[in-house]
Protein backbone atom coordinates (compact mmCIF):
# COMPACT_ATOMS: atom_id res chain seq x y z
CA UNK A 1 0.00 0.00 0.00
CA UNK A 2 1.29 3.14 -1.36
CA UNK A 3 0.30 5.86 0.37
CA UNK A 4 0.77 9.64 -1.18
CA UNK A 5 0.42 12.89 0.27
CA UNK A 6 -0.57 15.85 -2.21
CA UNK A 7 -0.21 19.16 -1.21
CA UNK A 8 -3.87 20.27 -2.14
CA UNK A 9 -5.15 17.25 0.19
CA UNK A 10 -2.76 18.87 3.04
CA UNK A 11 -4.08 21.93 2.66
CA UNK A 12 -7.82 20.88 2.61
CA UNK A 13 -7.34 18.91 5.74
CA UNK A 14 -5.23 22.19 7.25
CA UNK A 15 -8.30 24.47 7.07
CA UNK A 16 -10.71 22.21 8.53
CA UNK A 17 -8.71 21.44 11.20
CA UNK A 18 -7.72 24.58 12.13
CA UNK A 19 -10.59 26.58 13.09
CA UNK A 20 -11.49 23.45 15.50
CA UNK A 21 -8.13 24.12 17.00
CA UNK A 22 -8.72 27.33 17.83
CA UNK A 23 -11.26 28.92 20.22
CA UNK A 24 -14.18 29.90 17.36
CA UNK A 25 -14.11 33.01 18.55
CA UNK A 26 -11.21 36.03 17.52
CA UNK A 27 -11.41 38.03 20.07
CA UNK A 28 -10.99 35.38 22.51
CA UNK A 29 -7.73 34.01 20.52
CA UNK A 30 -6.40 37.99 21.11
CA UNK A 31 -6.98 37.53 24.81
CA UNK A 32 -5.33 33.73 24.70
CA UNK A 33 -2.36 35.39 22.30
CA UNK A 34 -1.13 37.92 25.35
CA UNK A 35 -1.41 35.66 28.22
CA UNK A 36 -0.17 32.44 29.00
CA UNK A 37 -3.11 31.22 31.09
CA UNK A 38 -5.60 29.01 30.85
CA UNK A 39 -9.01 30.64 30.50
CA UNK A 40 -12.25 29.28 32.80
CA UNK A 41 -15.67 29.68 32.33
CA UNK A 42 -16.68 29.04 35.83
CA UNK A 43 -14.03 31.87 37.04
CA UNK A 44 -16.00 34.14 34.24
CA UNK A 45 -19.33 33.25 35.74
CA UNK A 46 -18.11 34.31 38.77
CA UNK A 47 -16.62 37.60 38.06
CA UNK A 48 -20.17 37.88 36.41
CA UNK A 49 -21.67 37.69 39.56
CA UNK A 50 -18.99 39.75 41.39
CA UNK A 51 -20.66 42.46 43.79
CA UNK A 52 -18.26 45.76 43.72
CA UNK A 53 -17.70 49.04 45.34
CA UNK A 54 -20.52 50.52 44.17
CA UNK A 55 -22.85 47.30 44.76
CA UNK A 56 -23.00 46.86 41.33
CA UNK A 57 -22.57 43.93 39.31
CA UNK A 58 -22.63 42.41 35.88
CA UNK A 59 -26.26 41.22 36.32
CA UNK A 60 -27.66 44.56 37.77
CA UNK A 61 -28.12 45.45 34.45
CA UNK A 62 -27.63 42.46 32.44
CA UNK A 63 -29.97 39.96 34.63
CA UNK A 64 -28.69 36.21 36.32
CA UNK A 65 -28.66 34.87 32.55
CA UNK A 66 -26.95 36.58 29.82
CA UNK A 67 -29.35 35.37 27.51
CA UNK A 68 -31.87 37.80 29.12
CA UNK A 69 -32.80 40.93 27.69
CA UNK A 70 -31.34 43.47 30.42
CA UNK A 71 -32.34 46.97 31.84
CA UNK A 72 -29.43 49.88 32.69
CA UNK A 73 -29.57 49.99 36.38
CA UNK A 74 -30.07 54.02 36.24
CA UNK A 75 -31.64 54.80 32.71
CA UNK A 76 -33.83 51.65 32.12
CA UNK A 77 -32.74 51.42 28.70
CA UNK A 78 -33.00 47.88 27.54
CA UNK A 79 -29.86 46.24 27.32
CA UNK A 80 -29.67 43.42 24.15
CA UNK A 81 -28.72 40.19 25.65
CA UNK A 82 -24.78 39.03 26.14
CA UNK A 83 -24.72 35.39 25.04
CA UNK A 84 -23.79 35.18 21.23
CA UNK A 85 -25.68 31.77 21.23
CA UNK A 86 -28.93 34.33 21.03
CA UNK A 87 -27.23 37.67 20.30
CA UNK A 88 -24.72 36.67 17.32
CA UNK A 89 -23.41 40.65 17.22
CA UNK A 90 -21.90 40.16 20.61
CA UNK A 91 -18.24 39.59 21.04
CA UNK A 92 -17.98 39.96 17.18
CA UNK A 93 -15.81 43.29 16.89
CA UNK A 94 -13.33 43.79 19.35
CA UNK A 95 -13.47 47.79 19.66
CA UNK A 96 -16.85 47.42 21.25
CA UNK A 97 -15.73 44.41 23.33
CA UNK A 98 -13.01 46.64 24.81
CA UNK A 99 -14.93 49.78 25.27
CA UNK A 100 -17.82 47.72 27.67
CA UNK A 101 -15.03 45.81 29.23
CA UNK A 102 -12.86 49.39 29.90
CA UNK A 103 -16.43 51.07 30.76
CA UNK A 104 -17.86 48.04 32.79
CA UNK A 105 -14.96 46.61 34.58
CA UNK A 106 -14.85 50.55 35.93
CA UNK A 107 -17.99 50.62 36.98
CA UNK A 108 -19.02 47.15 38.37
CA UNK A 109 -15.50 46.27 40.18
CA UNK A 110 -14.15 49.74 40.56
CA UNK A 111 -10.62 48.74 38.64
CA UNK A 112 -9.54 47.66 35.08
CA UNK A 113 -10.11 43.91 34.33
CA UNK A 114 -7.09 41.67 33.76
CA UNK A 115 -6.55 40.08 30.26
CA UNK A 116 -7.28 36.75 31.96
CA UNK A 117 -10.54 38.35 33.33
CA UNK A 118 -11.29 39.26 29.74
CA UNK A 119 -10.28 35.43 28.61
CA UNK A 120 -12.50 33.89 31.46
CA UNK A 121 -15.46 36.50 30.80
CA UNK A 122 -15.57 36.04 26.69
CA UNK A 123 -15.20 32.01 27.32
CA UNK A 124 -17.89 32.00 29.92
CA UNK A 125 -20.64 33.88 27.40
CA UNK A 126 -19.50 31.42 24.46
CA UNK A 127 -20.72 28.36 27.03
CA UNK A 128 -24.10 29.99 27.66
CA UNK A 129 -26.07 27.76 25.42
CA UNK B 1 -55.93 86.92 4.88
CA UNK B 2 -53.73 89.15 7.17
CA UNK B 3 -56.17 88.28 10.33
CA UNK B 4 -55.34 84.35 9.17
CA UNK B 5 -51.75 84.87 9.04
CA UNK B 6 -51.35 86.13 12.24
CA UNK B 7 -53.46 83.35 14.00
CA UNK B 8 -51.00 81.35 12.11
CA UNK B 9 -48.11 82.68 13.44
CA UNK B 10 -49.57 82.62 16.98
CA UNK B 11 -49.75 79.01 16.31
CA UNK B 12 -46.79 78.28 15.36
CA UNK B 13 -45.07 80.10 18.00
CA UNK B 14 -47.24 78.28 20.60
CA UNK B 15 -46.52 75.74 19.35
CA UNK B 16 -42.20 76.01 19.44
CA UNK B 17 -42.53 77.47 22.76
CA UNK B 18 -41.56 74.03 24.37
CA UNK B 19 -38.21 74.95 25.12
CA UNK B 20 -38.19 78.57 25.94
CA UNK B 21 -33.58 79.52 26.42
CA UNK B 22 -33.32 76.29 24.07
CA UNK B 23 -35.37 77.18 21.24
CA UNK B 24 -33.68 77.86 18.72
CA UNK B 25 -35.40 74.81 16.27
CA UNK B 26 -31.88 73.00 17.39
CA UNK B 27 -34.02 70.50 18.20
CA UNK B 28 -34.88 69.28 14.86
CA UNK B 29 -31.75 69.00 13.53
CA UNK B 30 -30.55 65.65 12.19
CA UNK B 31 -27.86 64.09 14.75
CA UNK B 32 -24.28 63.17 13.68
CA UNK B 33 -24.88 59.22 13.53
CA UNK B 34 -21.95 58.19 15.66
CA UNK B 35 -22.89 60.55 18.34
CA UNK B 36 -26.35 59.41 17.88
CA UNK B 37 -25.65 55.71 18.30
CA UNK B 38 -22.84 56.36 21.07
CA UNK B 39 -25.31 58.07 23.12
CA UNK B 40 -28.20 56.51 22.87
CA UNK B 41 -26.18 53.13 23.76
CA UNK B 42 -27.50 53.96 27.44
CA UNK B 43 -29.58 56.81 27.23
CA UNK B 44 -31.53 58.84 24.45
CA UNK B 45 -28.94 61.25 22.37
CA UNK B 46 -29.90 64.13 24.38
CA UNK B 47 -30.35 67.48 21.64
CA UNK B 48 -26.79 69.69 21.05
CA UNK B 49 -29.02 72.87 21.87
CA UNK B 50 -30.26 71.57 25.75
CA UNK B 51 -27.02 72.49 27.38
CA UNK B 52 -25.00 75.66 26.45
CA UNK B 53 -21.30 74.78 24.52
CA UNK B 54 -19.16 75.37 27.61
CA UNK B 55 -21.23 72.81 29.72
CA UNK B 56 -20.93 70.57 26.66
CA UNK B 57 -17.20 70.64 26.63
CA UNK B 58 -17.37 69.60 30.15
CA UNK B 59 -19.21 66.64 29.72
CA UNK B 60 -17.27 65.21 26.72
CA UNK B 61 -14.37 66.13 28.16
CA UNK B 62 -14.95 63.50 31.58
CA UNK B 63 -17.03 60.97 29.91
CA UNK B 64 -15.25 58.47 32.23
CA UNK B 65 -17.03 60.10 34.89
CA UNK B 66 -20.70 60.77 33.33
CA UNK B 67 -22.80 61.08 35.43
CA UNK B 68 -21.32 58.44 37.99
CA UNK B 69 -20.67 56.06 35.36
CA UNK B 70 -17.97 55.30 33.28
CA UNK B 71 -19.11 56.84 29.66
CA UNK B 72 -15.00 56.71 28.19
CA UNK B 73 -14.74 56.44 24.04
CA UNK B 74 -12.12 55.63 22.26
CA UNK B 75 -9.72 59.20 21.49
CA UNK B 76 -10.86 58.97 17.99
CA UNK B 77 -14.75 58.79 18.81
CA UNK B 78 -14.49 61.50 21.77
CA UNK B 79 -12.89 63.86 19.57
CA UNK B 80 -15.10 63.35 16.17
CA UNK B 81 -18.39 63.70 18.96
CA UNK B 82 -17.12 66.31 20.87
CA UNK B 83 -16.37 68.81 17.61
CA UNK B 84 -19.79 68.11 16.29
CA UNK B 85 -21.97 68.89 19.36
CA UNK B 86 -19.66 72.15 20.00
CA UNK B 87 -20.20 73.01 16.36
CA UNK B 88 -24.27 72.39 16.84
CA UNK B 89 -24.35 73.87 20.21
CA UNK B 90 -24.25 77.67 21.06
CA UNK B 91 -23.25 79.54 24.04
CA UNK B 92 -26.50 80.50 25.32
CA UNK B 93 -28.58 80.86 28.85
CA UNK B 94 -26.31 79.91 31.94
CA UNK B 95 -24.56 76.71 32.10
CA UNK B 96 -27.06 74.84 34.88
CA UNK B 97 -25.60 73.52 37.73
CA UNK B 98 -23.02 70.06 37.38
CA UNK B 99 -24.07 70.26 33.82
CA UNK B 100 -27.62 68.72 34.16
CA UNK B 101 -29.85 69.83 31.32
CA UNK B 102 -32.72 68.76 34.10
CA UNK B 103 -31.44 71.60 36.10
CA UNK B 104 -31.58 74.05 33.29
CA UNK B 105 -33.43 77.48 34.00
CA UNK B 106 -35.50 76.34 30.91
CA UNK B 107 -36.24 72.95 32.08
CA UNK B 108 -37.45 73.75 35.75
CA UNK B 109 -39.82 75.77 34.52
CA UNK B 110 -41.23 73.73 32.47
CA UNK B 111 -41.12 71.10 34.38
CA UNK B 112 -42.41 72.59 37.35
CA UNK B 113 -44.80 71.21 40.26
CA UNK B 114 -47.80 73.25 38.13
CA UNK B 115 -47.17 71.26 34.75
CA UNK B 116 -45.95 67.72 36.44
CA UNK B 117 -47.07 66.32 39.95
CA UNK B 118 -44.13 65.74 41.95
CA UNK B 119 -44.93 61.91 42.51
CA UNK B 120 -44.56 61.08 38.46
CA UNK B 121 -40.68 61.12 38.91
CA UNK B 122 -41.31 58.07 41.30
CA UNK B 123 -43.19 55.80 39.07
CA UNK B 124 -41.35 53.15 37.18
CA UNK B 125 -42.42 53.88 34.29
CA UNK B 126 -40.68 57.33 34.30
CA UNK B 127 -38.02 56.67 36.99
CA UNK B 128 -35.31 59.57 35.99
CA UNK B 129 -35.88 63.04 35.06
CA UNK B 130 -33.22 62.50 32.45
CA UNK B 131 -35.93 59.96 30.48
CA UNK B 132 -37.51 62.04 28.13
CA UNK B 133 -39.19 60.00 26.05
CA UNK B 134 -40.97 58.57 29.24
CA UNK B 135 -43.52 61.11 28.16
CA UNK B 136 -42.38 62.87 25.42
CA UNK B 137 -42.49 59.63 23.18
CA UNK B 138 -40.39 60.92 20.52
CA UNK B 139 -37.69 62.88 22.43
CA UNK B 140 -35.02 60.58 20.47
CA UNK B 141 -36.12 62.18 17.19
CA UNK B 142 -36.36 65.53 18.75
CA UNK B 143 -39.98 66.16 19.00
CA UNK B 144 -41.01 67.83 22.00
CA UNK B 145 -44.23 68.84 21.00
CA UNK B 146 -46.45 69.80 23.95
CA UNK B 147 -49.55 68.71 22.73
CA UNK B 148 -48.02 64.97 22.55
CA UNK B 149 -47.13 64.60 26.24
CA UNK B 150 -48.67 61.73 27.54
CA UNK B 151 -47.84 61.09 30.96
CA UNK B 152 -47.83 56.93 32.35
CA UNK B 153 -49.26 55.94 35.25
Amino acid sequence: MNIQFRAPHLLACLAIALPLAASANAILDGYQAETKGTFSAAAGEKLYNTVGPKQLSCSSCHTSSPKNVGKHAKTNKAIDPMAPSVNPKRFSDSAQVEKWFKRNCNDALGRVCTTQEKGDFVSYMLSVK
Amino acid sequence: MAYFKFITLGLALLGTGGLALADDGGSQITLHPKMEQECSACHIAYRPNFLPTSSWKQVMGSLDKHYGADASLAPADQKEISDWIIANSKEQGEAPPENRITKSFWFTRKHGTNHVKADVWQRASVKSKSNCQACHADAAKGDFNEHKIRIPR
